[in-house]
């Protein structure tokens, strides 16, 4: 049989960079929204428009990078709302106003982000409980416990450098401010991209796609689908400390923001069961999800609508990506 | 006509010249086949001799290329399976189709219970269900018992009185002691000879040779999908069905094998391993040989595998790897004492079919082994030696032919350079070529010093590859033979005969 190794043709040459399957739409949808953004609001015609939209959208992009590590995997994460209104009104009650206490609160709120999705981790793959029963229980629970603790209305206040991360920036040349926020989106996007080039993240989308030969093949897939939550509560505390400077404290900063993110997330293409989507299109998706709400808001189409906006998208892009592309797969075979 | 005159009459269901095709595939090649009432007819052949697909066209569930079934002489055509169970065949499938958490009576008749003033009659439907045991002779059954509650051999018999309630004149029975334990078998036994006496006519099929041997009246013997025989059970002897069975020519597809004079290092040793699936298992393999593991279906070969790779460890015994005692409780400490396990079920334990070839065949090492515990991998020279065709390495695994998919696994193994290999069925639903080629990566394997456990229910390809052949019979090891054995002599200790005959 030596004729046959003659025939091989698996090319190790090429590692070039190309778009993960099902990000090329989303990629298309951004730019017409921003497109259509730059010809409708005047604010659009220079970077500073662009740059407060990036601002606004850098919250749900963070948990869009969370809740993609859980939904890769295989999971759901719906207690990031709760935990984000959680962490706001923890960090108020416990700097009340005090600078000083910033600077071990922030670590704080971040450990606690942490060690929600720790419980949500070990309870999902140790008692065996369906992460998304699991964080429904969660996302109550805290709901709750926010309530019985503020009775309703949050008390204390943040600091002033507590804020500053989610509402201010600093004076760059030719494009004017840029706020910190974006920078730290920047980073955590860098982050978010070399940990799924790492053999970790690989190993995330390879349990969403098959546990058992991720286990059969030696691997801790209880380990790293705790990972995964734990990921994403931290990275509701990080949204929680962006969206607690940039909106103040309120026991509703975090009001729905689980379902919009899983939008955000299924927008840009990340299969839901796991296994398929790139991290990159999840943060487009959530950019696209604002940019989209932007425009609505711009063409002054009342904000009611959209839960219903949301709504709609997450229906159709499911089906776009269970009809459309089976249909399309089947018809062009296989090799 | 009846084949040997057993009995008189006609039979009641009579297959002509049966033929099938699955997706070009000739499965079934003109088979005849007659039922009579009151007779138990065995089916028997190795695997993928064409019973299963025979048995399903008699029960309506494949529809035959070619060929007549009649039913009291009369010419039929069977639809659907509940258009068989209308002309009373039925079938009791090898697992059970039980609701664990509904009544006996409730099973039975599931999805056609009686009806009395738009409700379940449920008082007509345990009184029915009662008589129906009753007329079985099986008086330990309750009809409101839940099925969960009762024992396996009482669960089968739930199924067989559902089988009949259809006013079934016809049982077909798939492996029916399948799931059964020793002291069970008998239960059955005598549940099938009172079906007998009651005019069932029953169609049995079964790999092992005693119960064929011990309830039949007459057998017939497929072969590649062809008739082989058909003739009155006590004219045959084990060892003439044995060789009607088997018999078929080795195919000269098979590489060298290991010269017998230069015997590596022991690297796997496994003494008096067991767990609740098998027992008492010795086993040495040794760097550079293949061994064969043969056995039917069920008899615990791919238990012993899973064993190994610890999927579902041995709680009995000792094992060994490369001269050092170890305790293998989970996959992990199995892949990394250099323990690779090739499933049989590439699809659904093997491949993460939507990842691509470059991450399917990292999977291992990502999994098992920290960034720097191995050396540096050529990946795309690995990919090379294993053969895989595909377009890159960022090709989708699911998108490969299965034989390629195969190959993919393999490099994924021998990216971690194991030191044992375990291999399940490495040649199923792949084409002859690349068998081939499975066939000499095994064998190169070999000689470069792994050490391999071969599983496969294809005996000549399992004889053609291996330095020796351990043959396993009800979850123990039953013989080893050397290089080369006949078939008959490996299916023998398979199938107990020798056993017995002892």
């Amino acid at each position: 049989m030596t004729g046959m190794n003659g025939t091989t043709t698996t090319t190790g040459a090429g590692r070039r960079l190309r778009l993960a399957d099902g990000t090329a739409p989303v990629l298309a949808v951004l730019a017409v929204l921003l497109v259509a953004l730059a010809f409708t609001g005047p604010a659009y015609s220079e970077p500073a428009g662009y740059l407060a939209l990036l601002k606004r959208a850098a919250p749900l992009m963070i948990l869009a990078i969370g809740q993609y590590f859980v939904i890769v995997s295989g999971g759901f994460d719906l207690s990031v709302g709760s935990l984000v209104t959680a962490e706001v009104v923890i960090a108020a009650r416990l700097i009340d106003g005090d600078e000083a206490a910033t600077l071990w609160v922030i670590p704080f709120v971040l450990g606690f982000g942490a060690l929600i999705g720790l419980v949500n981790g070990l309870i999902t793959t140790q008692l065996l409980v369906p992460s998304f029963i699991v964080t429904l229980g969660m996302l109550l629970v805290l709901d709750g416990a926010v309530f019985l603790w503020t009775g309703g209305s949050p008390r204390g206040a943040l600091s002033e450098s507590f804020r500053m991360v989610g509402r201010e920036g600093f004076d760059v040349p030719l494009i004017g401010q840029l706020p910190w926020s974006v920078l730290l989106l920047t980073a955590l996007v860098v982050a978010a991209v070399l940990f799924m080039r790492g053999g970790t993240g690989r190993m995330l989308v390879a349990i969403g796609d098959n546990q058992t030969a991720v286990r059969f093949g030696g691997g801790h897939v209880e380990r790293v689908r705790t990972l995964a939550f734990v990921l994403s509560g931290t990275s509701a505390a990080i949204a929680a400390v962006l969206l607690g400077g940039f909106a103040g404290v309120s026991a509703q900063v975090g009001d729905g923001l689980e379902f919009r993110v899983i939008t955000a997330v299924v927008l840009g293409g990340v299969v839901l069961g796991g296994g398929r989507g790139s991290v990159v299109a999840a943060m487009a998706g959530a950019l696209t999800l604002e940019a989209l709400f932007s425009l609505l808001n711009l063409l002054g189409i009342s904000g009611g609508l959209e839960s219903t906006v949301q709504g709609v998208i997450i229906i159709a892009a499911v089906a776009y990506a269970s009809v459309g592309r089976s249909k399309f797969r089947t018809r062009k075979g296989t090799s | 006509m009846s084949v040997t005159g057993l009995t008189d009459e006609a039979p009641v269901v009579r297959l002509r010249g049966i033929g099938k095709q699955f997706v070009g595939n000739p499965v079934l090649r003109d088979v005849d086949l007659d039922l009579y009432a009151g007779e138990v007819h065995a089916l028997v052949g190795e695997n993928g001799a064409g019973k299963s697909t025979l048995m399903k066209i008699l029960a309506g569930v494949h529809q035959p290329d070619s060929g007549v079934i009649e039913v009291d002489g009369r010419e039929m055509s069977f639809a659907s399976p509940r258009a068989a169970q209308a002309a009373g065949i039925s079938i009791v499938h090898q697992e059970f189709n039980l609701l664990g958490d509904r009544s006996v009576a409730e099973n039975i008749y599931l999805g056609r219970e009686p009806v009395r003033r738009g409700q379940v009659d449920r008082k007509r439907m345990e009184a029915d269900t009662a008589g129906l045991l009753d007329w079985l002779g099986e008086r330990g059954i309750s009809p409101r018992t839940l099925v969960r509650r009762l024992p396996v051999a009482q669960q089968q018999v739930v199924e067989i009185v559902k089988a009949l309630s259809t006013d079934a004149r016809v049982l077909a029975m798939d492996e029916p002691t399948a799931a059964l334990a020793d002291h069970e078998v008998e239960l059955l036994y005598d549940l099938v000879r009172r079906l007998r006496e009651r005019g069932i006519a029953i169609l049995y099929v079964s790999h092992r040779l005693r119960e064929v041997f011990d309830l039949s009246q007459r057998i017939t013997v497929l072969k590649d999908g062809e008739l082989v025989t058909c003739r009155p059970t006590r004219e045959l002897t084990s060892d003439q069905l044995v060789r009607h069975m088997v018999g078929r020519p080795l195919e000269a597809l098979f590489p060298d094998r290991a010269d017998p004079e230069a015997p590596g290092e022991v690297q796997l040793a496994l003494r008096g391993a067991g767990n609740e699936r098998v027992h008492d298992i010795d086993l040495e393999l040794r760097a550079g040989e293949i061994v064969g593991l043969a056995g039917l279906q069920g008899a615990g070969r791919s238990a012993v595998a899973r064993a190994i790779s610890g999927v579902q460890p041995f709680t009995e015994g000792t094992v060994e790897l490369g001269g050092a005692a170890v305790r293998i409780r989970s996959p992990r400490t199995a892949v990394r004492r250099g323990v690779a396990y090739v499933t049989e079920d590439r699809k659904g334990e093997g491949l993460a079919l939507r990842q691509s070839v470059r991450d399917n065949a990292l999977l291992v090492r990502r999994a098992a082994f920290g960034r720097r515990s191995l050396g540096r991998l050529d990946l795309a020279a690995l990919l090379r030696s294993v053969t895989v065709l595909a377009r890159s390495e960022d090709q989708e695994v699911r998108r490969l032919s299965g034989g390629n998919q195969q190959k993919v696994v393999l490099a994924k193994w021998l990216a971690v350079e194991p030191k044992v290999l375990v291999v399940d069925e490495p040649t199923r639903g792949i084409d002859v070529g690349a068998k081939q080629t499975v066939y000499e990566l095994l064998r190169g394997l070999a000689r470069e010093g792994v050490a391999i456990l071969m599983i496969s229910s294809e005996l000549p390809e399992l004889i053609g590859m291996s330095d020796r052949v351990i043959v396993m019979h009800d979850g123990r090891i039953a013989g080893a033979l050397p290089a080369g054995p006949s078939e008959e002599a490996v299916m023998a200790l398979a199938t107990g005969h020798e056993l017995e005959a002892a």
